[in-house]
């Protein structure tokens, strides 16, 4: 510890606030990183994570309290921010899609102008993503449209630690592994290791718990916009983390109740593209759609939508429910209200005769609200007003306040802190009791040991069914990852 | 073999010129001359210059209705101003484009739409337009005159100078490291901002810019017609935007195409000249162009369609 607070200061925010209109973001939370070390910044949604980098990072003016980097005062702002070092990688992707990946180093780098910037930039990200994510395969002229999820993170992730003149002193790293998946998660992680090794410093913030131990050299976990811990990595267990955040770990064992194949199936489709298994859905089961991430199971998803309607003249069929992953994009309405957006997909009924009855909305609201615990002082409120985890409960609320029998979901528990997904998981199990179907993709394992049966995939098709206690971590990544070809 | 997407964004627009232009030479075997191309191509350049201002527009995510108004501006300034006293008409050109600046900082500082903007600019230019000629008249300074029916060796002026146009915003807009910057608005404002830059300047530049082609689009047209009339160039806002289209460029997403952009512009002029060799009357003439128009962005929604199926496999 000593030698750690010897080290030069790299950033260092003291006694920040930060309020929006009513809300406290940030309620006095000093956050002080050295060079060298990779610090860990844990905490619930809307703990103020997000909002104390924004304040690091020089986008957000604080309302009190004061920032330095390395060690004086500076104005703030975005600029003082970057002449210091400091780099950014944000949860959600924010490389612009229509240019190149080389055009997009340029935007960041400002350095990267006059006659032969282009194949300068090439020549940095090329290097870059060699030395974090060796044999990733991106080519640096294409554009970031015409690239997949992950491979864009990636990107993203090798342009903030590239320097040109100076390397980056901080790279602040937001959920940076949310599109990746195990074995590129470890490139990243052991990349940070050596980063840091080699005097620079990292501000990792991540919901995978076993990353965040495994890296970082200290952790700060965050409650309710202040620090409340702030310890060397070696003094925290998942267990001590998870408490350090104030949600009591309810880790008890979900009672599959036997197999419930044998019930009335209420959705079909063949082997995908020719091989590999044919994928049946019973009445009251859980499935899981497991497997590396972006390897068929979202655009399995979309077919077994489809397969009840058409592409070409949609009509809304009440039998299925789509909870989507992407909550900003085909998610929420950003400018309705929180009691709207959760009656869209159920106005009819409790319409009359095309007269939306609001009363029955409101009671609706209500009754989800309480149900599951949105926390809002108003449904009436903008459905940007609550924390992304109560985002999606909302999305949650919406599909499963209309009448449809199956609920298809899209790794929707992306970016949502333990405690929602908790209270989401106990829906969904009284729910499935109650004779619901859900078909839920996953990228995570916890989420998949939940589930009656899982379906595993492997380049587009089926390569395994788990079914009961064969749902293991164990049988799921040897499925995921067999035959040797696996990235 | 994978093509980019770019390139797939230029290749419609190149084809259906071929074909518009193969069909044209077949109604009307002398228009394969050298005069038969100038006089073809000859409206085409102010139009490809006023559809890379609005390209430039749009590739911020903006749109601007008031080109063609102040298309017309510039063409009456040239008349008069720029033709008596050269010096005024520069401050004036230059006062013009320091005013698409402004205009450029009041959408982006006020977060307003620059639909509503700019068609209140409309107005006013077109307003000012009217107080400096009144009547049809004026005349075209002598450079321009020279410079847009110099006769170049073996290709048409209006052919050198589309691909002159096209190369130089080319080169401004896909290959310079500042032409980034602007698509990277477009694309991801946030990213832009987060990465340090300044976006109000972007902006402002940008929209300087595209009033600078603008000015350069009013002097071609005089330098054509001889002389202005303020209503002149009423007709470039939807052929701008339809340009910008019809060349691949997209309203929003910074997806634009400078090289498309003067083909589309030439597609669109060479489209009235077809028709005309159809002997359909004029009155139908703006509806046909409209049925072009459909015909070739449904053929790229089918590209984009089967790309993506590609993509899927």
């Amino acid at each position: 510890m000593n030698e750690v607070t010897t080290r030069q200061e790299v950033v260092a925010a003291r006694g920040i606030k930060v309020t929006f209109g009513a809300v406290k973001a940030l309620d006095g939370a000093d956050l002080v990183i050295h060079a060298g070390e990779c610090v860990g910044l844990v905490g619930h949604n809307g703990a103020g994570k997000s909002t104390i980098v924004n304040v690091i990072n020089g986008g957000l003016p604080p309302h009190a309290g004061e920032i330095s980097y390395g060690g004086v005062r500076a104005q703030h702002g975005i600029s003082t921010a970057r002449a210091n070092g400091v780099r950014c990688v944000f949860q959600e992707l924010s490389l612009c899609p229509n240019l190149t990946v080389n055009e997009n180093a340029r935007i960041m780098h400002a350095e990267l102008a006059g006659w032969n910037w282009r194949s300068r930039a090439g020549a940095l990200v090329k290097l870059q993503l060699q030395e974090i994510f060796p044999g990733h395969g991106i080519d640096c002229d294409s554009t970031i449209d015409d690239l997949s999820i992950a491979e864009r993170q990636m990107v993203e992730i090798a342009v903030s630690f590239a320097g040109l003149n100076q390397k980056p002193k901080l790279v602040i790293l937001d959920e940076p592994t949310s599109s990746l998946d195990a074995g590129l998660a470890a490139q990243l992680m052991a990349y940070i290791r050596r980063f840091v090794g080699e005097g620079g410093s990292v501000l990792l913030i991540s919901h995978i718990l076993g990353e965040i131990l495994s890296t970082s050299d200290r952790i700060v976990v965050m409650k309710d916009g202040r620090v409340v811990a702030d310890r060397s990595a070696s003094e925290f267990s998942k267990r001590s983390l998870v408490e350090a955040m104030g949600n009591v770990a309810r880790e008890k064992e979900w009672q599959r109740t036997g197999d419930k194949r044998n019930r009335a199936p209420v959705l079909g489709a063949p082997a995908r593209r020719g091989h590999g298994l044919a994928f049946q859905a019973h009445r009251g089961e859980m499935i899981g759609l497991a497997g590396l991430a972006g390897h068929g199971q979202t655009e399995t998803l979309l077919d077994l939508y489809l397969s009840r309607n058409s592409n070409w003249w949609p009509a809304r069929r009440k039998e299925i429910a789509f909870v989507a992953g992407d909550r900003s994009l085909n998610g929420i309405f950003p400018l309705w209200s929180i009691l709207k957006n959760l009656s869209v997909a159920s106005l009819g009924d409790f319409s009359a005769r095309t007269i939306v009855d609001r009363n029955r909305e409101g009671a609706l609201g209500n009754g989800w609200k309480k149900r599951i615990e949105i926390r809002t002082p108003d449904m009436e409120n903008r459905i940007l007003s609550l924390s992304g985890g109560n985002q999606q409960k909302v999305l949650f609320a919406r599909a499963l306040a209309t009448s449809a029998r199956i609920v298809l979901m899209d790794d929707p528990m992306r970016g949502v802190d333990v405690g929602t997904k908790q209270e989401v998981y106990d829906i969904l199990r009284s729910e499935a009791a109650g004779g619901r179907t859900f078909i839920w993709y996953s990228t995570e394992m916890d989420e998949i040991r939940l589930c009656d049966r899982v379906y595993v995939f492997r380049e587009g098709a089926i390569v395994a069914e788990l079914a009961g206690d064969e749902v293991t971590e164990k049988n799921v990544l040897e499925a995921s990852f067999s035959g040797g070809e696996a990235a | 073999m994978r093509i980019s997407t770019g390139t797939i964004r230029l290749v419609i627009p190149a084809a259906s010129l071929a074909l518009l232009l193969a069909a044209v030479f077949y109604m009307q075997p002398r228009a394969m001359s050298y005069t038969g191309l100038n006089l073809l191509f000859n409206l085409a350049v102010p139009i490809a210059l006023a559809t890379v201002a609005q390209m430039l527009v749009m590739a911020v995510n903006d749109l601007d209705l008031s080109m063609g108004a102040f298309v017309s501006f510039c063409a009456c300034v040239t008349a008069t101003f720029l033709q008596a006293s050269p010096a005024v008409g520069v401050l004036i050109f230059l006062g013009a484009i320091a005013a698409y600046a402004v205009i450029g900082v009041v959408i982006h500082v006020r977060e307003l739409p620059s639909i509503v903007v700019t068609l209140g600019m409309s107005f006013v230019w077109s307003g000012l337009a009217v107080l400096m000629l009144p009547s049809p008249g004026g005349e075209a300074p002598g450079w321009a005159r020279w410079l847009m029916t110099s006769r170049p060796p073996f290709v048409p002026m209006a052919i050198v100078a589309s691909v002159i146009i096209a190369l130089v915003t080319h080169f401004a807009i896909m290959r310079s490291s500042v032409g980034v910057l602007i698509r990277g608005v477009g694309g991801n404002v946030r990213s832009v901002e987060r990465a340090g830059w300044s976006v109000i300047r972007i902006r402002a530049g940008t929209y300087a810019l595209a009033g600078f082609f603008a000015v350069l689009s009013g002097i071609a047209l005089v330098g054509l017609t001889t002389s202005a009339d303020a209503n002149i160039a009423l007709r470039y806002t939807l052929l701008s935007i339809a340009g910008v289209i019809l060349g691949g460029g997209e309203f929003i997403g910074g997806k634009v195409s400078p090289i498309g952009a003067v083909i589309g512009a030439l597609t669109l002029t060479l489209a009235g000249s077809f028709l005309s060799f159809m002997r359909i009357s004029s009155d139908w003439q703006i509806g046909a162009q409209g049925a072009i128009l459909i015909v070739v962005l449904a053929l790229r929604l089918l590209l984009n369609r089967l790309e993506k199926r590609e993509k899927s496999r």
